[in-house]
């Protein structure tokens, strides 16, 4: 590797646009999003609801709803991924790519077992697998998400979880493909409290042991600041203000972001009333 | 499992218990007086009499019931002495108009029946399902505006007049058939079977297009969900996204209605199979009501409430082996 294959970003993404035509004519979810993640770094992209973050994550994968347009560059450790066919977008999901859903539950197919879905991916990107080299990778990748007895639970369906281990099994099934880049979406939104530290201690730790890059896509700050280094603030589908995580959390620079952070309640708040993030120029 | 197996057994008892209290009442009690019917034109008093004691109609109505369930079971004999009749069980009584037991009209008449509904089910689930998923995967395009306009003739004509338009058009103005001629499949296969396709597509027009409807929704519904998402996070490729995650689930409530149709149409189909002049059970119904033969229709009744009640137990049978959150007694 040259010195400058290893400067560049593993992803780099360039005036990203994501759009839609309806009736009322076409509207701009995401505008000119531009970001780079660095090998290995982690980067949360922070925003309310319609903000754009899911849909910057959605445009990555290729896995827009219909009817969506994208237009802007995405580049993974180099590859230009807005041109890919399908086939080889295909051979990029799980294998390079793989994501974590925001609830684990519905994201999880009620009709197969949490082995076979585990599974699933391994069998789709290396071929001449056979189902019981495959069911070892599964065991394994549960085990290293720390889910006891693995070898037990392997055949189970996924209404027979708790929410947190759903979102184990969610995460086991990104790691049995060794992927370079993990987008998580929300994935502690739909989870209790103490879950969602074990959860997101449980992503640093995957980041940590592989190597893999991390977005994690959140309207939590405090989540944020557990896990990313570098952040992205979006609102209505606007890129905010980006920088390190020390950077946006000690000096903010955009008032939104600024309105962000006054948000998150204290504990060493006074009482009063909750801050929205309502600007003058909305009134 | 076997608890489950259990409760269900119970709850199929007590229905069909209920459903026979209640025929019983309707064809025994609220009924013209089958007495005065089989008497006949010159009739007595006396002889009134003599009809109500063979048939047990001049005891109380509990005991009547009584008699009746458990002739069921194991079979009673009407009158005494040297007319007394023995009907053996499962006796669901004699026909008033042919003197034949019921129970044996009934089981002459199942093979009819049976291959009828047989023939329409695999047709209507090909068809409805196919075109379903076409639908579905053509959704919004000019394939899929086609096939809904297609379900909605399809549902809004009636079997009987379906069925004479293509009897009209098939056989008689065309001749693409040849004129129903009633033959064992052993004879001629080929006669058999030209015999039985237009009651087959006639049976199967109006559930193909319900199933189409069905099929079409729910493909559509569960190609939303967030696990079809998931798949295709994974990078499995449209085919097997398709089979593996959009197909079972969307098919699986396909199940529960198949099992209704089908044994709702195994108790006879009454307007088509009269139309074509099959002797099914539905051609049986139909002319024991035109004839006011209780017995007979009382037992086509039971017979059809017990095939709807026994494919109802086979569908919640068959859903917790498709459906593994239905499946009791599995730890959590």
């Amino acid at each position: 590797m040259t010195t400058s294959e290893q400067d560049r970003p593993l992803l780099r993404v360039r005036d990203l646009t994501v759009g839609f035509t309806t009736a009322a004519g076409d509207v701009d979810v995401v505008k000119h999003l531009g970001f780079d993640l660095a090998r290995g770094g982690a980067l949360g992209i922070v925003g309310e609801s319609g903000s754009g973050k899911s849909m910057t994550s959605l445009a990555i994968m290729d896995l827009l709803p219909k009817g969506a347009r994208r237009t802007g560059s995405i580049e993974l450790d180099g590859t230009e991924l807005t041109t890919l066919r399908e086939r080889q977008m295909q051979a990029v999901r799980g294998d390079r790519i793989a994501m974590v859903f925001q609830d684990p539950l519905s994201s999880l197919n009620p009709y197969y077992t949490v082995g076979t879905q585990i599974a699933e991916a391994y069998r789709a990107h290396r071929t001449g697998v056979t189902r019981r080299q495959a069911r070892k990778v599964a065991i394994e990748a549960m085990e290293r998400v720390h889910i006891h007895d693995a070898a037990r639970r392997v055949d189970h369906y996924p209404h027979q979880f708790s929410g947190g281990m759903r979102q184990r099994v969610m995460i086991a099934m990104t790691l049995s493909m060794e992927p370079d880049l993990i987008i998580a979406d929300e994935p502690t939104t739909a989870l209790d409290v103490t879950v969602q530290a074990q959860i997101l201690d449980l992503l640093a730790e995957i980041r940590r042991d592989t190597g893999a890059g991390l977005i994690l896509i959140t309207h939590d700050l405090a989540v944020v600041s557990e896990v990313a280094d570098h952040i992205v603030v979006m609102r209505d589908g606007d890129l905010v203000e980006q920088g390190t995580a020390e950077r946006i959390f000690c000096d903010p620079q955009a008032d939104y972001t600024r309105m962000l952070l006054d948000a998150v309640p204290r504990i060493d708040d006074e009482i009063g009333l909750l801050r929205t993030t309502t600007t003058e120029e909305d009134r | 499992m076997i608890r489950f197996l259990a409760n269900r057994l119970l709850g199929m008892v007590v229905v069909l218990f209920l459903v026979c209290l209640f025929t019983y009442v309707i064809f025994f009690v609220l009924s013209p007086d089958p007495a005065v019917q089989i008497c006949g034109k010159n009739c007595t008093p006396e002889a009134i009499d003599q009809i109500r004691a063979n048939l047990g109609l001049d005891q109380p109505f509990w005991a009547q019931f009584w008699t009746f369930l458990t002739g069921l079971f194991t079979g009673r004999t009407y009158g005494t002495g040297v007319n007394a009749i023995d009907c053996a069980a499962p006796c669901l009584g004699y026909s008033f108009q042919t003197s034949q037991p019921v129970f044996d009209m009934i089981l002459q008449r199942l093979p009819v029946s049976a291959t009828v509904a047989v023939g329409a089910a695999v047709l209507w689930l090909l068809a409805g399902v196919s075109a379903g998923l076409l639908s579905a995967v053509k959704e919004g395009r000019f394939a899929d505006r086609f096939i809904t306009g297609l379900t909605l003739t399809g549902m809004s004509v009636p079997n009987y007049v379906l069925a004479l338009t293509l009897q009209f058009l098939l056989v008689v103005t065309l001749g693409w058939l040849p004129f129903p001629r009633a033959v064992p499949f052993s004879e001629d296969p080929a006669q058999w079977f030209l015999n039985f396709l237009m009651p087959w597509i006639v049976l199967s027009i109006g559930a193909a297009a319900v199933y189409t409807r069905l099929t079409r929704a729910n493909v559509i519904e569960t190609l939303q969900e967030n696990y079809v998402r998931t798949a295709r996070a994974k990078g499995l490729s449209p085919g097997l996204v398709w089979r593996r995650h959009a197909l079972r689930p969307a098919l699986t409530p396909i199940v529960t209605i198949f099992g209704m149709d089908f044994a709702g149409l195994l108790g006879g189909a009454l307007i088509t199979e009269t139309v074509f002049g099959l002797n099914g059970i539905g051609k049986l119904a139909a002319d024991s009501i035109t004839k006011n033969d209780q017995p007979v229709i009382m037992g086509v009744t039971l017979l059809a409430a017990f095939l709807v009640v026994v494919g109802n137990m086979v569908v919640d049978l068959l859903y917790t082996a498709i459906d593994p959150r239905v499946r009791v007694g599995s730890a959590t």
